[in-house]
């Protein structure tokens, strides 16, 4: 056998549309998700708000990328976190959150899940690398 | 681990998130604008001297601290120089706070 899969975190901590972050770190997520490595995605700050459900990009004439992220599951993405701390700061819920994809067998929706900052430390300290968008 | 922050505190949150993330044993090296999070006696001081009290460990690169004329630092923050910065680049995973 190989070696250990590589761990890799992507944390997103800037705002959706002001800047080309939020899009572009996606595009490398998708990228990286093609390889055999344990990816896992955190939304903390202002990044929290990317995963806010309903956005309507149309008048600004940009695609959004809510369609992509509805099927973050399917790219094999599943570790999808989000900072309590940041959201609840943010005045938003897990309801407010947009879905990432569906259970195969059920057919739910999987939603980001909510992690304590303190999880979340823990969580950093075993990867082997982190990328920050 | 070892966090990098290049921002001031007084700009962005990074350096506050960067504290709520970091567990004990880790290293920050305060950079470029990142610097003035380690200047004594600033509303945003308390920042670093929990890290501090957390046993974390906080660096400061003595070249920007020159450059921004900050001469009184949080006591207990170390101040570096380029090739402890590589040092501390070579020992460490990297988690940059952007």
């Amino acid at each position: 056998m190989s070696e250990e899969k590589k761990k890799i975190m992507f944390t997103v901590r800037k705002p959706p549309h002001g800047t080309i972050y939020v899009y572009e770190g996606l595009e490398v997520k998708l990228i990286m998700a093609a390889y055999d490595a344990d990816i896992s995605v955190v939304f903390m700050d202002d990044g929290v708000y990317a995963l806010k459900a309903g956005q309507d990009t149309k008048a600004l004439g940009i695609k959004g990328f809510e369609a992509t992220y509805g099927v973050l599951v399917d790219y094999e993405i599943q570790k999808v976190f989000v900072d309590r701390t940041s959201m609840e700061e943010r005045g938003l819920t897990e309801e407010d959150l947009l879905v990432i994809g569906e259970d195969e067998d059920t057919e739910e929706p999987i939603r980001p899940k909510v992690v304590d900052s303190a999880e979340l430390g823990a969580m950093m300290a075993e990867q082997h690398n982190i990328l920050s968008f | 681990m070892l966090h990098t922050v290049n921002k001031s505190p007084f700009q962005n949150s990074a350096l506050d998130s960067c504290l709520r993330f970091a567990n004990a044993g880790d290293s920050i090296l305060l950079l470029e604008d990142g610097v003035y999070g380690a200047a004594s006696g600033t509303a945003k001081s308390p920042l670093v001297e929990g890290a501090l009290a957390k046993k974390i460990k906080v660096y400061a690169l003595g070249a920007d601290l020159s450059a921004r004329a900050l001469k009184e630092t949080i006591k207990g923050v170390e101040i570096t120089d380029y090739a402890g910065f590589v040092d501390l680049v070579v020992a460490n995973k990297i988690h940059s706070w952007l």
